[in-house]
């Protein structure tokens, strides 16, 4: 139970942090206390990790105020922060692979003998003191990488506590554990707690939170948009909290552009897709993807002028089903079948070759190639098709560029300009029609409208639309739930990597992907 | 044991065992190959690539390159053999003091800008190669070793070994402590495995990596400075291009070029090894010293081949 009557060791009040054209952090005031499990949550770019880094010393806030143990405090780098006894467990594991378990536990604070050499025998003895007081029992001599990801973040785990930790900041401990971990790792939460130590814990398994968790603070677009006991709060509530969605707000009309005339639910204007699709057989049907904490044997199928929504919290599993199917993530298990034949999973040639595109999440990183001009970017993946004997042919490049220039409205001065240059939603159309240009029989769309304004969101929403009107079939992925409900015809909705449910006809609404999302996983 | 386990032993001690096969093979196939003679004559030619070879190791494990040490070593030599008309001490700190601050400037500007150690070390062997090549008249000029106390560090010999073995087998059983069993040694693996997680568990980055390249520099300069004393003169010709013989020997011993694994032993093993292979191809008689450096390339290529293999069947276990 929160004690209110401590002081908070470290606390947050009116913090302010702005990046480049984004106000990331907006007066977000937190405060974590001795002893208590606070729990963090909010969708992708509610501003959690900026707010980890501003506690950690990595950011620093541009306004309000850290206070840590009562006093004004900054955290000019992380090293401040380690020192004020913050320490921060990272999702990805950040300890020294190839040195072994004992030298990663205690580097900086190896045991030493005579003339201050490392004393390795007493090194690993303590390390093995240590590390069985958190369920890792094994060789501690051995490198760490040795060892499954569980253990490491274990070790990761017991060098930040050992090291007079105050506060724990940990962001999806998680996300690799194996189920009996997970329930070390918790046995560990409750120990700090015990001892008095303020855990501040980041997740998006619900499940977990209600677990472990004795504080909640809910972040959306970068303010508080709820902060309290946990207890209080319920599941379906957290949700609608952190995608912003007001349950009674849900049933009023929307903004999308999308015009799809579902079976039962007209919401658009008819635009034809009539319910013969259903005797169809699918463009692509995926069956049992599978890949070791990630996703577990999910089944999605796409019939011609279908757009089936992938729906779920971040971390469910919709990016990486979608890589899946392309063969952008290798799998343990599963098939994928194009028009019936399967195709080679794990790579991405075959995929391409079979008619399935993917427009990936990450425009940036995955997407565009900023040094080339608009024109070499569109005809980047067709090339192949383009030419005769390996040699592209400039005029038929030309003539593919134009079209899909002018189909989808792609504002730039010339077909030579630099990408960069362009907004980001003339980006998202280039690399639309750089996979359109390859014709592809499935497009998988991966959140095609996050970050491009108003205006050209609407226009990829109208597109999206049209061409699945003209017989492809489309998988669309995105976190915003109104275009999900208002562009998809079926919605499939994914949790800790496995289908969680399939809402069809009247079903898809707001609501009740909500409610699928919040349904207890049973076991 | 599992494959991973045989995996790390290959990859930590794969140049002893390769060097123990090599001796028994060389010992069967050749009469003169198995002489205290011919074992001291490879194991005092050795002794100058193993000094800077051990400061290469610190700077290889950290996840770096010094491409200065061959023109460090001709330097220290020059310099070496000029100092020595001032007598023993100036021949040894004029060397050192020289190259101890190239390797300082250079560890400097690796750490503190973050620019490629590859391009910051290309450019100190270019510039310290004009520095040895103004200090002797383009080379015109041969500073002879004025110095009897300084000479003799260089060829005086006990039990058939000459003082330099000593120093280095000295200089190794530091550097093995050093790296293994203190502070310093542990950030220098850190770094190199790791380095944003190094910072991140604080250590101390700049400075380390500071001291990496002033070691390297010192070493290097070290040993210019004994082979003059050897030869009594400082020549401007040989060493250049020595820093490749030094990374294919620090590269052969085990150290992963890509950091944050390997050690002294198998640097150690790995000089040897590059000696062994030379003195055996002399054995064969009719073979050029050049046919040393097509087999000494194969040997390294076969080295790093099965270091990919042997790395990757660590991690996949």
């Amino acid at each position: 139970m929160r004690r209110t009557d401590l002081e908070p060791v470290l606390e947050a009040r009116g913090i302010s942090k702005r990046f480049p054209g984004v106000l990331a952090l907006d007066g977000v005031s937190l405060a974590l206390r001795p002893g208590e499990v606070h729990a963090l949550v909010g969708e992708n770019g509610a501003g959690k990790s900026t707010l980890i880094k501003v506690f950690t010393g990595v950011y620093q806030p541009d306004g309000g105020e850290l206070r840590h143990q009562g006093q004004p405090a900054a955290f000019g780098t992380p090293m401040d922060a380690q020192r004020a006894g913050i320490s921060t467990i990272y999702q990805e594991v950040n300890l020294v692979p190839m040195m072994s378990v004992a030298r990663n536990l205690l580097l900086g604070r190896e045991p030493r003998g005579r003339f201050g050499v490392i004393d390795a025998a007493a090194m690993n003895g303590e390390a093995e003191r240590v590390l069985a007081g958190y369920g890792v029992d094994t060789d501690v001599r051995r490198p760490l990488r040795s060892l499954g990801v569980g253990a490491q973040q274990m070790v990761a785990l017991a060098r930040a506590v050992s090291i007079d930790a105050r506060v724990v900041i940990m962001d999806e401990p998680t996300s690799s554990l194996e189920p009996r971990e997970v329930e070390t790792l918790f046995g560990v939460i409750r120990r700090l707690r015990d001892q008095g130590i303020a855990v501040m814990y980041v997740s998006h398994r619900l499940d977990e939170l209600y677990q472990v968790c004795d504080q909640v603070t809910v972040l959306r677009d970068g303010r508080v948009a709820h902060t309290g006991a946990l207890a209080g709060v319920e599941r379906l509530r957290l949700i609608s909290l952190m995608l912003g969605r007001d349950l009674s707000e849900v049933r009023s009309q929307g903004t999308t552009r999308f015009s799809r005339d579902r079976a039962g639910t007209g919401t658009g204007t008819g635009t034809g897709t009539d319910g013969g699709q259903g005797r169809r057989s699918p463009v692509i049907e995926a069956r049992g993807l599978t890949r070791r904490h990630v996703l577990d044997g999910v089944d999605v199928s796409v019939r011609p002028g279908e757009v089936v929504g992938l729906g779920g919290l971040l971390g469910a599993g919709r990016t990486e089903t979608a890589k899946a199917i392309v063969g952008a993530l290798p799998l343990d298990g599963g098939q994928v079948l194009v028009a019936g034949a399967p195709v080679r999973t794990g790579s991405t040639t075959a995929a391409i070759r079979a008619g399935v595109s993917l427009l990936p999440e990450d425009r940036k990183a995955e997407g565009i190639i900023p040094t080339l001009s608009v024109r070499e970017n569109i005809a980047l993946a067709a090339l192949p098709s383009l030419g005769r004997g390996g040699v592209v042919s400039d005029a038929k490049i030309d003539r593919v560029v134009e079209i899909f220039m002018r189909r989808l409205r792609i504002k730039a001065a010339s077909p030579h300009q630099l990408v960069s240059e362009l907004s980001g939603g003339n980006q998202q159309k280039v690399l639309l029609a750089r996979w359109l240009a390859v014709r592809p029989k499935v497009l998988l769309l991966d959140e095609p409208t996050r970050g491009i304004d108003v205006g050209a969101k609407a226009e990829v929403q109208a597109l999206i639309d049209e061409l699945a009107l003209e017989g492809l079939g489309v998988l669309l992925i995105s976190s915003d739930l109104e275009e999900l409900v208002e562009g998809a015809d079926r919605i499939l909705v994914l949790r800790d990597g496995a289908v969680a449910g399939e809402l069809s006809g009247d079903d898809v609404t707001e609501e009740r992907i909500m409610a699928t999302i919040a349904e207890q996983a049973d076991g | 044991m599992n494959r991973e386990q045989v995996s790390r032993v290959l990859q930590q001690h794969g140049a002893v065992m390769v060097l123990g096969v090599l001796v028994i093979v060389g010992s069967l196939a050749f009469d003169s190959f198995a002489t205290t003679g011919n074992a001291a004559s490879v194991v005092v030619s050795s002794s100058f690539l193993a000094i800077i070879a051990i400061g290469m190791t610190f700077v290889i494990i950290s996840g770096g390159i010094d491409l200065s040490v061959g023109s460090l070593f001709v330097l220290g030599g020059v310099l070496g053999a000029y100092g020595s008309q001032y007598g023993l001490v100036v021949a040894l700190l004029l060397p050192l003091a020289v190259c101890g601050l190239v390797g300082l400037l250079q560890g400097l500007v690796i750490a503190r800008t973050g620019m490629a150690p590859f391009i910051v070390t290309l450019a100190g062997l270019l510039g310290v190669r004009g520095l040895m090549l103004a200090i002797s008249d383009e080379g015109a000029t041969t500073y002879l070793v004025e110095d009897r106390a300084f000479a003799a560090l260089g060829q005086g010999n006990v039990l058939g070994l000459t003082y330099p073995v000593y120093i280095t087998i000295a200089l190794s059983l530091a550097a093995m402590v050093l790296l293994q069993r203190t502070g310093f040694g542990q950030n220098v693996y850190a770094i190199g495995g790791n380095e944003q997680a190094a910072a991140l568990m604080g250590v101390p980055v700049v400075r380390t990596k500071v001291y990496v390249y002033l070691m390297s520099g010192l070493l290097a300069g070290l040993a210019g400075a004994l082979n003059a004393a050897r030869l009594s003169s400082g020549v401007t010709i040989l060493g250049i291009g020595m820093e490749l013989d030094v990374i294919a020997a620090v590269v052969i011993g085990g150290t992963l070029l890509t950091g944050g694994a390997g050690g002294i032993t198998g640097t150690v093993a790995g000089v040897l090894l590059l000696g062994v292979i030379q003195s055996l191809i002399n054995q064969v008689g009719n073979l050029t010293s050049a046919f040393q450096q097509v087999v000494s390339g194969l040997f390294l290529a076969l080295v790093v081949v099965a270091q990919r293999l042997l790395s990757k069947a660590q991690r996949l276990t």
